[in-house]
């Protein structure tokens, strides 16, 4: 289902930030350090490339609770963060109330300047179990892509493929009884389309690689890109469980995303097809 | 209760003694430093080092129930080794005149700087955790090994009741310690691109934390924090401070230099990372709750110690 009606379209994108349910203090910052002011500059950047540029098409956002613990588990799509950015786009734009995804990002995001401060600010936080595991306690909306870095250096030819899942998702899922909500990510591949990820000169500038595309540098194509949310999975148990019994579990969870995948290509290529203009 | 506070001329230590006092106990402390107007208000304060035979005595002869150890010092306060000395062989000498002279309650008095301040470390730091980044620091190594020193009483003196409680940054009216001093100025420094959280209480609130401390008998590993951290950027503006933020490379180059203080180019990660603290412990032992939030926080030091019109 397509949410993304005329009040979405319309509706100011602070009055959204404005409407976020966290313990904001009077300074408009949260026991996290997310803060309204940062939070609202980015969603207005975010929001007119995910409205106008990448023109994002969201479909079942109802899928996400409105209030409570959460966790969104996606694939990775683009050699460079246009799926989290786009995802946490999604549900300040498409959910009513606004939510704000938490992303579990990598740690060399934290170790720069600029980037440091935004990703604090906005509630993005070092993938650490700790984090993880605090964040759901608290009731918050976690955002997660269990294939981590070998995710986003997917190459051209295999974007819609999904590398191995880490496991650890799961299991906090399961000691912090969170739903699982799985989403499919589409056209980032497109959008970054790499041909090859340059790990050393990565190396030299403290990141896992640096996507390379046909044109070298990794800058996204305003490729139309596309979000499905599917229904919560809700698995029972104490986080404690034998390996085989998680890994069946993350199984379970990739196939979902993989059906997603495959749901949101079949679409895509019957709404493409007769212009034969996008990929 | 008998109380007595080894580093009770600290500006903290002096408000809790006048607390402790007030609430009916018989306080007196060990300082180095003196205590003018201490007498006037009922507290005796023997002069001397805490390491010296002299203040063996005064255990011998005083017989403290409980000890509250203040008298610690950091890199702000004192350079070079005899900072490790005072931190670490005080400790030590604090504890072992405890278990040899039948004190049965001790307060350690650490700081959360404990954590560290690290890009991959988790934002709030739980007790059951490691310090870590001491390899930036080592000015804190000190502190870190007496924190960890006074936590082996737990085991190795089980008749007493030991408490390491550790602090996040004080304010007070202006207040002393590390983040009153950062402040002093009409300046302050920042690390360009970074805006870390810091973890803030009022010194009211510190000797309210740790009144209840001694009062609950707690033992074990405790933080103390009060309302939720804020960004240090919100601190410089609302204690009226201008943030001058400098790339790191700079200030590194500025420290010892231009009224910066003299501290390893380490000591900026404290401003790039944040150090909080999870104070869920403390709050179930104790009940404590904060009277002032951080706005009443900033405002009284704001009032208390307004901009210098000259100078950094």
């Amino acid at each position: 289902m397509l949410r993304s009606g005329p009040v979405a379209l319309f509706d100011g994108t602070d009055a959204r930030v404005d409407r976020l349910e966290l313990p904001f203090n009077e300074y408009g910052v949260d026991p996290y350090g997310i803060s309204k002011r940062h939070v609202k500059e980015a969603l207005r950047v975010f929001a007119l490339i995910y409205r106008h540029y990448f023109r994002v098409r969201c479909h079942g956002a109802h899928h996400i609770p409105a209030r409570g613990r959460g966790m969104l588990v996606g694939n990775h799509s683009g050699g460079v963060a246009v799926d989290g950015a786009m995802v946490l786009t999604s549900t300040m734009l498409e959910m009513d109330p606004p939510r704000l995804a938490q992303g579990m990002v990598e740690r060399f995001l934290h170790q720069f300047p600029v980037s440091s401060l935004w990703a604090s600010r906005t509630g993005q936080f070092t993938g650490l179990p700790e984090h993880a595991r605090r964040l759901l306690e608290d009731d918050r909306l976690l955002m997660i892509f269990p294939e981590g870095a070998r995710g986003t250096a997917k190459l051209y030819n295999e974007r819609y493929s999904l590398v191995d899942f880490g496991t650890g998702f799961v299991r906090l899922a399961l000691q912090t009884r969170s739903p699982i909500i799985p989403f499919a990510f589409l056209g980032g591949g497109s959008a970054i389309p790499t041909v090859f990820n340059a790990y050393t000169l990565g190396k030299l500038l403290g990141v896992p690689y640096i996507p390379l595309t046909p044109y070298l540098l990794p800058l996204p194509l305003p490729v139309q890109l596309e979000i499905h949310y599917g229904e919560p999975l809700v698995f029972r148990g104490t986080g404690d469980e034998e390996d085989h019994v998680i890994e069946g579990h993350v199984a379970k969870v990739k196939e979902r995303i993989a059906g997603l995948i495959e749901v949101g290509r079949a679409q895509r290529h019957q709404r493409m097809s007769p212009r034969r203009l996008l990929p | 209760m008998r109380v007595l506070i080894p580093g009770i001329a600290g500006g903290i230590a002096r408000k809790l003694a006048l607390r402790l006092k007030n609430e009916g106990h018989d306080v007196a402390g060990v300082d180095i430093r003196p205590w003018e107007n201490a007498k006037e208000s009922g507290i005796e304060v023997f002069r001397g080092d805490v390491r010296k035979r002299a203040a063996e005595d005064v255990f011998r002869r005083w017989r403290p129930d409980a000890v509250i150890h203040m008298a610690t010092v950091t890199a702000f306060t004192v350079p070079g080794a005899e900072r490790g000395r005072i931190n670490l062989d005080g400790t030590k000498a604090v504890f072992d005149h405890c278990a040899t002279h039948g004190v049965k309650q001790v307060l350690f008095v650490g700081r959360h700087t404990f954590y560290g301040a690290a890009p991959d470390s988790p934002l709030y730091h739980s007790e059951d955790e490691p310090p870590r980044a001491l390899e930036s620091i080592p000015e804190l190594a000190d502190l870190v090994a007496a924190d960890l020193y006074a936590a082996t009483a737990l085991w190795r003196l089980p008749e007493v009741t030991t408490a390491v409680l550790r602090l996040p940054y004080t304010l007070g009216a202006p207040g002393t310690g590390t983040l009153a001093s950062f402040l002093k100025g009409r300046r302050v420094p920042l690390v360009l691109g970074y805006d870390p959280l810091f973890h803030v209480l009022q010194e009211d609130d510190v000797v309210t934390a740790l009144s209840l401390a001694l009062e609950k008998k707690v033992r074990g590993i405790f933080n103390i924090a009060g309302p939720p951290p804020i960004p240090l950027s919100v601190i410089v503006r609302e204690t009226g401070r201008t943030g001058v933020p400098l790339p790191s490379q700079v200030l590194s180059l500025l420290l010892g230099r231009a009224g910066f203080p003299r501290l390893s180019t380490g000591a900026l990660d404290h401003l790039r990372y944040p150090i909080v603290v999870d104070n869920r412990r403390f709050l179930e032992a104790t009940g404590f709750e904060y009277r002032y939030s951080v706005a009443d926080t900033l405002r009284i030091y704001r009032e208390a110690a307004p901009v210098p019109t000259q100078g950094l």
